[in-house]
């Protein structure tokens, strides 16, 4: 095919697929396996009910928006205890309660958290148990 | 009446989505089929229309200048207005690319006190540069979907895109702003007179179609969250060729990557094209120098011409009477 | 046949409301006063173009070839193969509608067709239903639709009502240029012998006779010798007029218009002034006796038919270069498509001003230089002695011709050569001015008399704006380098601000110019005494 300003075109082109595809190649020959997450913690491990404050599947999705609200409730409401939607009752805290259990965070949050490209700002303040330790 | 048009193709889209989403069978052809098929015919149908463009010839050097020509050493030349090499040209390329320096002449016309004034009307210049750095934004961060590990240039993006830390999770300032720019260039559509007596399906199409996308991936964000790790999992499925049919997504999502999907598809034969077309603009990307050097046109055609030997013969005695001085006497 | 205008208080009431009626529904009203007469017969044949006979656009029945659609779409096909800019301005609008109100005929009449981005869909509207697939599937809803008589008739209409201007251009964030769209839709109308004979006549005559007016060779060596007895009356200083001389160094091509009609005249007066105060070796020519180019309103065939005696007539008389004079559309055709149409002019010489020895290096390809760099350059080397005191009695604005501004980038140059010669210099509002200029509302072979008040609309803008300085600086002269502008501007002012009349640049700088052995001069070339030396002397 004749193209005019060929060369120009042709660079604009490549530029374009070598954005457009920059993905297949950064990937390419890459065999990557979802994080797997870590839930055999010393804590987790004597629990006799091996449950999360909600469901695993509600957690995935929503424990951003569960923790916000806890913090909500917490600081703004001094309102301290969390009942999940199965009637248990626990003390609303990342520390006092979650990471109680997670206290692996680069092996259970850090996991999924860096696999998706997201820095929450949960560490601002809190500790890492993991360096307490 | 072409807006009510585009509205509806929309609801007929959101409909398609959420019937996907209540059939389960249906999975693989949401999740990989369409998504892939639509990626497949952007890219193909983009290089398409580029190189439907540049198998033209440009037969003439028609800048538009909008500065002072290159012309007497002690004259200042308007290097970016009026490029006489290939240098400036790139530089004026990039001001129009980058920063919409055309739009940012844009002025509106007032009649004041039986005058035509002319007004500074720099709004459409700021959104829809707005806009369309937002949707860069945007599409850079989504990489993060897409490679795996995540670079960092990705992650430095969304914190700064997330600077100020408002809620959980933090807002991007570029999600706000493409909304924002977007109602600003929809409502300027429908709400200018001139506006909707000039625009086209398409032209209101477009406008709510990329907003709709904006929307839906705020609510997931913000509101209705989806399982983003099984997103992930799925898009580089698809960059590595190895499909994976996530489980259980909510309709939103069903709705979001099916808008996507019809952007991608639609884009190339769409208006939406000018992305591409900017570039080859003859009148932008052309230097100011057809005096210095000669512009070729390929298809230079002969034509039927007056010459002076059919002049004089036509006019001989005249122009002796006159005493005009004669070739063949 | 004269046609009533409304007064210009009634006029500048424009209503912006588009109508009510959408605009693929809207049909043209061939209203007396905003269309031009059809191309008579004789110069379609003349220039063997198609479909040469008696119709005028208001009648019912055009006498359209039975063919005609296929003819227009075959048109279509061609050209959008030819012309990457016309493919890609169907293709890019994005209908942001920068451009509307940009354009000073939408300005002037507030007819939505006249916003550019409307006058270029009636096009584009027939390109998508023919040459795309969603315009063939989808009709309407894609913005498409068929090609009918009316939608010629349309065309006719509106790309008659276009100056080709570029102004829509600066805005656009595309560069979509309404000039190209507009000479591709007059091409197209030309297949099926739809042009106006405002265009068409001196296109004729231009092909014939070497000039627009008609002026054969015996007439136009009157003319000159005229005006060089006019210049003899006014300084005392006898020139010689050399026309057709073989053995000069340049040829000089300038408007026809500069040397048969007033106040062009005096602007021709003032290059020869300038040639003979500085011992210029140039020639005018009878042969190419016309700088502008009418065929830039046809096709860019045309433009090629009529601009090729430039070149064939410089080689003839063996000149080194080409001096251009003050022309707008010329000045588009020479710096942007003459070189590649009918050079490479090799057998001429890089252009070097004999006087200073500047070389116009900006020239070098094309090698015919504009009067305005010519003389600037001469005034800033010392060469021309100027009082620009002499042009004291003149308040002048001057006003960028849109060719020579926006397909040339010539901003500077008349500035320059005004500020020299003259001591009352105002510019007009920003945004009217340099790559904004607005267009005189008479360009593109709309300068005719029947057109006048689609004239007076769309020199509304302009007018405007020389009303703001004559009010607030007592201007009263405009001047330009155009010899359309020279024309239409006149009209246009007397319309809108009576008081102005307008003038070339050369005329201001022959005012200025101190000659040698002239005696002492009382007024200017037309006539008009100097003001009387008093204390403004002193500043």
């Amino acid at each position: 095919m004749k193209l005019y300003n060929r060369g120009i075109i042709i660079a604009g082109i490549v530029v374009f697929l070598a954005a457009v595809t920059f993905p297949f190649w950064y990937d390419r020959g890459k065999t990557i396996a979802p994080p797997a997450i870590e839930l055999d913690t010393p804590a987790i491990q004597k629990l006799a009910d091996k449950r999360c404050v909600e469901d695993t599947a509600f957690m995935r999705d929503n424990h951003m928006k569960l923790l916000a609200s806890w913090r909500e409730s917490v600081v703004r409401k001094n309102v301290h205890t969390y009942t999940s939607k199965d009637g248990r009752v626990f003390e609303m805290g990342l520390t006092g309660s979650c990471l109680k259990c997670h206290e692996n965070k680069s092996r259970f949050c850090d996991r999924c958290h860096d696999y998706a490209g997201v820095k929450p700002n949960c560490w601002n303040c809190h500790i890492n148990p993991e360096e307490v330790l | 009446m072409n807006m009510v048009f585009s509205l509806l193709a929309i609801v007929i889209l959101i409909f398609i989505a959420m019937g996907g989403a209540a059939i389960a069978g249906l999975k693989p052809v949401f999740f990989v089929v369409i998504p892939c098929g639509a990626f497949a015919v952007f890219v193909a149908g983009f290089i398409h229309r580029i190189l439907s463009w540049g198998r033209l010839p440009v037969p003439f050097s028609i800048p538009t200048t909008c500065g002072q020509a290159k012309s007497l050493p002690w004259i200042k030349c308007d290097y970016l207005e009026s490029p006489p090499c290939t240098a400036t040209v790139i530089g004026r390329m990039a001001l129009e690319v980058l920063l919409f320096r055309s739009l940012f002449r844009n002025t509106r016309l007032y009649l004041y006190d039986e005058r035509p004034v002319y007004s500074s009307a720099k709004w459409l210049w700021f959104f829809a540069l707005l806009f369309h750095w937002s949707l860069l934004v945007i599409i850079l961060r989504h990489m993060r979907f897409f490679i795996e590990p995540v670079a960092p240039l990705i992650n430095g993006l969304a914190a700064i895109d997330g600077f100020f830390d408002i809620a959980i999770p933090t807002i991007f300032l570029s999600d706000a702003a493409i909304v924002l720019a977007l109602t600003f260039l929809f409502l300027r559509r429908v709400v200018v007179r001139e506006l909707r007596y000039i625009s086209l399906l398409t032209d209101y199409f477009a406008v709510v179609l990329i907003l709709c996308v904006a929307i839906t991936g705020i609510l997931m964000r913000h509101f209705f969250p989806v399982d983003i790790e099984e997103v992930k999992t799925m898009a580089l499925g698809w960059v590595t060729f190895a499909p994976y049919v996530p489980k259980e997504m909510s309709a939103l999502f069903y709705i979001h990557l099916l808008f996507v999907s019809v952007l991608l598809a639609w884009f190339p034969f769409s208006k939406l094209m000018h992305m591409g077309g900017v570039f080859l603009s003859p009148t932008r990307n052309m230097a100011n120098d057809s005096r210095m050097s000669r512009h070729f046109n390929p298809w230079n055609a002969p034509v039927k011409v007056h010459t002076y030997e059919e002049y004089e013969d036509e006019y001989r005695d005249k122009m002796k009477a006159a005493g005009l001085p004669l070739d063949k006497e | 046949m004269s046609i009533k205008i409304p007064k210009p208080e009634e006029m500048i009431r424009v209503s912006y409301k588009p109508p009510r009626t959408p605009w693929m529904d809207t049909p043209v009203d061939f209203r007396p006063g905003t269309w031009s007469y059809s191309g008579a017969a004789k110069n379609l044949i003349y220039l063997d173009l198609p479909n040469p006979r008696a119709w005028q656009p208001y009648e019912e029945d055009w006498k359209l070839p039975e063919n005609w659609k296929d003819i227009i779409i075959e048109g279509m096909r061609e050209r959008l193969g030819k012309y990457r800019s016309f493919k890609l301005f169907m293709d890019l609008c994005v209908r942001c509608g920068a451009c509307a109100d940009k354009c000073h005929f939408y300005m002037g009449s507030g007819d939505p067709k006249n916003m550019p981005v409307l006058r270029a869909e009636l096009l584009r509207s027939v390109y998508r239903r023919y040459f795309t697939e969603s315009g063939r599937r989808f009709g309407r809803l894609a913005g498409a639709r068929d090609l009918t008589v009316n939608v010629l008739k349309e065309w006719f209409y509106y790309f008659y009502q276009c100056t080709e201007c570029r102004r829509c251009s600066v805005y656009c964030p595309y560069g979509i240029d309404q000039a190209e769209i507009t000479i591709m839709g007059r091409e197209l109308l030309n297949l099926v012998g739809c042009n106006i004979n405002w265009v068409i006549e001196p296109v004729a005559n231009s092909f014939r006779t070497g000039n627009h007016l008609g002026i054969q060779p015996g007439g136009v060596k009157d003319m000159l010798e005229f005006l060089a007895e006019d210049i003899e009356e006014r300084t005392g200083v006898k020139l010689e007029v050399p026309i057709n001389k073989k053995g000069a160094d340049i040829l000089f091509i300038t408007p026809s218009g500069d040397y048969f009609a007033d106040p062009g005249t005096y602007t021709c007066m003032g290059y020869m002034m300038l040639f003979h105060e500085i011992g210029l070796n140039y020639t005018f020519s009878t042969y190419a006796s016309e700088g502008g180019n009418f065929g830039l309103f046809t096709s860019h065939e045309m433009v090629k038919r009529l601009n090729n005696k430039i070149y064939a007539e410089a080689k003839r008389l063996g000149v080194k270069w080409i001096l251009g004079g003050e022309c707008g559309h010329m000045w588009r055709v020479i710096h942007e498509y003459m070189d590649t149409m009918n050079g490479p002019a090799d057998f001429l010489e890089e252009p070097v001003s004999p006087i200073t020895g500047t070389l116009f290096e900006n020239a070098r390809s094309t090698k015919m230089v504009h009067i305005a760099e010519f003389t600037a350059d001469l005034i800033k080397h010392g060469k021309l002695k100027l009082d620009p005191a002499r042009n004291d009695h003149l308040r002048i604005t001057f006003h960028d011709s849109c060719n020579p501004a926006r397909g040339m980038g010539l901003f500077e140059e008349p500035r320059y050569v005004i500020k020299n010669s003259v001591r009352h210099f105002y510019e007009m509002p920003e945004d009217t001015i340099r790559e904004k200029t607005l267009c005189c509302g008479g360009g593109a072979g709309l300068g005719n008399d029947e057109n006048i008040e689609m004239r007076m609309r769309g020199g509304m803008p302009r007018a405007m704006a020389v009303k703001h300085v004559k009010e607030k600086h007592g201007v009263n002269r405009i001047a330009c380098m155009c010899a359309i502008d020279r024309s239409t501007l006149t009209s246009l002012m007397e319309y809108w601000v009576p008081g102005v009349t307008v003038t070339g640049v050369h005329e201001l700088v022959a005012n200025a110019l101190v000659m040698k052995g002239e005696k002492d001069r009382t007024t200017d070339l037309r006539g008009e005494p100097f003001k009387e030396k008093t204390d403004d002397e002193a500043l």
